[in-house]
């Protein structure tokens, strides 16, 4: 079990929309929907950049997903699988919020 | 060895048989050379009386800019072929050209006729063909008041309309005892004139001229048979037409006893190495003297060039024309020459609307029809004729107003394949179902694949039908619901949030949608929320609604950095903010360029250095560009009359003026604007949104132009305008625009989807036949007055500023962001030179 690390304040979030964190030396992407708080890989694998938390959050079929700001692939935020092309992902980090802080690992 | 084709007349049939055949493979089996007589390249004759109400004599050509160079086409104008000797296969011109040929197509069209009357030579006695006739007319008109046009048929109409506009007392004289005598019958004939005179065109019918003398109170005196007289400065001959047979009749090709050249199903000559298409061409007897006849032809002539099964088999004379304003429309044989022919008549006094229908004796199939005042009902009545369908029961609810019953309607299912549904292009209901069946999903793009609804655009109404008819059956949602969370198209939203007050996505989404929302609608609502309140992208709660480039007031890059575009309106800008954008750039290590906008781009920015940059920029008197937004662009100008030779007004002056108006006001898709101090068009406005063109007496406005990935020309829409006018029609245009456009839609496609077109454009912006005009004046000036500079409310804000950073947890550099050197600039390093650790970071 990897260590927990405080990233911010949950009230740094924007809800429904994305945020970009550093997580060790990795950039994160914190997405706070309904309440909850996901967090994945900020690297865009298709269009090769540190951009994921700029996308538009939404919802696909009752599943949520952020839309790559580059080129518009939709990635699951629980599974972080890409809808489009079923052989890319984003990373999935765990998340917790306590005491009004976010942490990952 | 290719063999030679050579193509007399450059008409509208001898340019339309070139563009079938470049589109051919027997092309590349051929050089082909042209000779025109006219000074100019192939024009729209159809359209002529134009030429007087704003259009110039560019704007009437058929021709794309190049086309003839760019496809290796020899054409050769104002050489006049004299002579053909068809058994050497060889053509001379009047300057002594001579020249072989393989295969010769003669399109030689035709020439008015003008009776012989004495006095018909007389000074400002005159015809009605070219653009040269039309500049005789313009001159002659300079120094006339009353006009009158012989001839009371389809191209005399056309001529008494150029009369009008040219600001003359208008006659028109006809031999016969009504107007259009051909295509209309006595009741459909005396509507037309009720309407025609009440424009202030007087009509004389039954009048045979004698004789044409000098006149007492104007130039000339025309005396006709009955004794009566009538007085008169200019006279136009347009008592129909002949064909210009001449030169094949010097070569002995076989010819009709009054004239035409004698065609077979193949259109050859009886020398069948040489071609006849088009007016000049007589087949089974008949003259055929419309353009879509002439069309076909010119398709039966190519096919037969690729040895591909072709035959004309004659053409239907049916045809729908608007007449000085007046709608008009006649099919098959309106006159009943059958004597069991039976008719059915609908008169409207009040509204002056006229219908007949003239059906078979057994009262099955449909024989002729007029329509005058109103032809709603010409496609269905068409189809019928021209598939031979059987009639309903009640003939007369064909023509019989809607709140009379039910109207039969004839889905589009009714009709065969084979059904022509656009008789100017030629286009089946086969055709349109293969351009679906091919990946096109709308009404525009059946347009762009098949050329239907692109001629007259008399047949959009029919095609339409078909392509949502043949949609659904696809399974293809014809449904415009923008996407799974919303079944409302944008212009339902749109209408939803201003008539419901809807001021955030939350509550829309709650009211009628489902689901979280995504990428397609989110910013939609978005843009519709800044069209109608003016709301603020960077509100808090609008932040998750907007794609990137809204949300941080930049175009984001591929390696996540940002571009800064500075408003520069009109183009002109001073050294001094030259200096500053040249010195933030350095600072900052951005790339910079110019755009194809007319303004300076800095690429590069980092999100954290944002606020700073723009802070440097305002306080130089830059503002935002709105570059990354749905909204107006730029406005691009010429340098305009202050400092060019040529140059009628100030284009710079209104190009600034236009980009203030306009600039924030977000639209379904970006608008670009453009402005021209002369003809010479050097702003390129004709490819924009918006185009503004100074003349000699004021602004020249051109709507829906695209430059981009389907280059469209934008269409003239109103002439002459003062600036206030200008103003006001392209603030009701833009509202009117962003009021009922789909998602990202730009104007151009816009247009091509708006039934009625251009012309019902035209009477919402300039008639107001809605009665909105004030009304979307109000909107657009509201949104005016609310304006401000997006990057203004940051830079003021430390609470926003705080929001562009690369990590909310650190201060750091994003590592993926390298840059490399390339011709003193930095631009993105790409994934191998990152591998290659061949990158520069940024310091």
């Amino acid at each position: 079990m990897s260590e927990w690390v405080k990233i911010c304040a949950v009230s740094d979030l924007i809800a429904d929309a994305g945020v970009p964190a550093l997580f060790k030396d990795q950039a994160i992407a914190l997405f706070y929907v309904n309440d909850q708080v996901y967090a994945l890989s900020n690297y865009d694998p298709i269009g090769q950049a540190n951009v994921m938390s700029r996308g538009i959050v939404g919802s696909i079929k009752g599943e949520l997903v952020v839309a790559s700001p580059l080129y518009k692939e939709h990635y699951s935020l629980s599974t972080g699988k890409c809808l489009e092309k079923p052989e890319v992902a984003l990373t999935v980090y765990s998340v917790k919020v306590e005491g009004g802080d976010v942490w990952v690992s | 060895m290719k063999k030679k084709l050579v193509v007399v007349g450059n008409g509208m049939v001898g340019h339309a048989f070139l563009d079938k055949l470049v589109n051919s493979s027997a092309f590349s089996d051929y050089t082909v050379t042209v000779f025109g007589e006219e000074p100019r390249v192939a024009y729209d004759r159809v359209y002529l009386s134009s030429y007087f109400s704003g259009k110039t004599a560019e704007d009437l050509s058929l021709v794309p800019t190049g086309f003839y160079e760019a496809n290796g086409i020899d054409i050769r104008l104002n050489e006049k072929v004299v002579a053909i000797d068809s058994a050497a296969q060889s053509i001379t011109t009047a300057s002594g050209i001579s020249m072989t040929y393989d295969k010769l197509v003669l399109a030689t069209g035709s020439y008015p006729f003008v009776p012989p009357i004495e006095g018909n030579n007389r000074d400002a006695c005159l015809v009605y063909r070219t653009i040269e006739d039309l500049e005789a007319m313009k001159e002659a008109a300079t120094r006339s008041k009353i006009g009158v046009v012989v001839g009371g048929g389809l191209l005399g109409l056309e001529a008494a309309k150029a009369l009008v506009d040219l600001g003359l007392q208008t006659h028109v004289v006809e031999f016969a005892p009504r107007l259009m005598p051909v295509q209309l019958d006595n009741g459909g004939a005396s509507m037309l004139r009720r309407k025609i005179e009440k424009l202030g065109v007087k009509i004389h019918t039954s009048k045979s001229t004698k004789i044409i003398e000098d006149g007492e109170t104007a130039r000339h005196k025309m005396v006709f048979a009955d004794g009566e007289s009538l007085e008169t400065d200019v006279i136009l001959f347009s008592a129909g037409i002949r064909p210009r047979d001449e030169l094949a009749k010097q070569a002995g090709l076989a010819m009709g006893a009054r004239g035409g050249i004698v065609i077979n199903d193949q259109c050859q000559t009886s020398a069948a190495h040489v071609y006849a298409i088009g007016e000049c061409a007589l087949h089974g007897g008949m003259i055929y003297g419309l353009v879509a006849p002439g069309y076909a032809m010119a398709q039966v002539v190519v096919d037969h060039l690729n040895h591909k099964p072709a035959a004309f088999t004659g053409a239907d004379m049916s045809t729908k024309l608007k007449l000085m304003g007046v709608d008009v429309a006649s099919i098959g044989d309106p006159h009943g020459t059958d004597e069991a022919a039976k008719s059915y008549i609908y008169e409207n006094g009040p509204q002056e609307v006229y219908k007949k229908l003239v059906v078979s004796a057994d009262g099955k199939k449909l024989l002729g029809a007029v329509l005058v005042g109103d032809v709603d009902d010409y496609g269905n009545l068409l189809q019928l004729k021209l598939n031979d369908m059987d009639l309903p029961e009640h003939p007369d609810d064909l023509i019989l107003p809607a709140r009379a019953g039910t109207k039969p309607s004839f889905g589009p299912d009714s009709l065969p394949d084979s059904a022509q549904l656009c008789s100017c292009y030629d286009v089946s209901k086969g055709r349109i179902i293969q351009a679906i069946d091919e990946g096109a999903t709308c009404l525009a793009d059946v347009k762009n694949a098949t050329k239907a609804c692109t001629g007259c655009g008399g047949c959009t109404q029919l095609v339409t039908s078909v392509v949502n008819a043949e949609l659904a059956k696809r399974g293809v949602e014809v449904s415009k619901a923008i996407c799974e969370h919303f079944p409302y198209s944008r212009q339902e939203l749109y209408h939803l949030v201003k008539v419901e007050g809807h001021k955030d996505f939350a509550s829309l989404l709650h009211a009628h949608g489902e689901g979280h929302g995504c990428d397609i609608c989110k910013p939609a609502v978005a843009s519709i929320l800044g069209s109608v309140w003016n709301a603020y992208a960077f509100d808090k709660k609008n932040i998750p609604l907007q794609d990137t480039n809204d949300r941080y007031l930049g175009n984001m890059q591929k390696d996540g950095s940002y571009s800064i575009i500075p408003r520069v309106p009109g183009g002109e800008i001073t050294p001094d903010k030259l200096i500053v954008l040249g010195q933030v750039a350095k600072d900052y290590q951005l790339y910079t360029k110019i755009n194809g906008g007319q303004r300076i781009v800095l690429f590069g920015a980092k999100l954290p250095d944002m606020p700073a940059i723009w802070k440097r920029l305002i306080d130089a008197g830059f503002e935002s560009g709105q570059a990354y937004a749905k909204a107006l662009r730029t406005v691009k100008s010429c340098v305009g009359s202050t400092w060019c030779r040529y140059g009628m007004l100030d284009s710079v002056k209104m190009a600034i003026d236009l980009e203030n108006r306009y600039k924030g006001v977000r639209s379904p898709h970006k608008m670009k604007m453009g402005v021209s101090g002369c003809t010479r068009e050097c702003a390129e406005a004709q490819a924009k949104d918006i185009g503004v063109i100074a003349t000699e007496n004021g602004w020249n406005l051109y709507v829906c132009g695209n430059g981009g990935m389907k280059p469209r020309h934008a269409d003239l829409f109103a002439v002459d305008l003062d600036e206030a006018t200008l103003f006001k029609y392209i603030d009701r245009f833009i509202m009117f625009y962003i009021q009922t456009a789909g998602r990202l839609e730009r104007t151009a496609t816009w247009l091509g989807n708006l039934e009625g077109g251009i012309d019902y454009l035209r009477q919402v912006v300039i008639e107001d036949s809605l009665g909105i005009g004030m009304h979307l004046e109000m909107q657009m000036q509201s949104l005016v007055n609310s304006y401000q500079c997006d990057w203004q409310q940051v830079v003021d804000d430390p609470e926003k500023a705080k929001l562009f950073y690369n990590f909310v947890n650190a201060d750091e550099k994003d590592p993926e962001q390298l840059y490399v050197r390339e011709r003193g600039q930095l631009r993105p390093a790409t994934a191998q030179e990152k591998l290659e650790s061949l990158a520069v970071e940024l310091v």
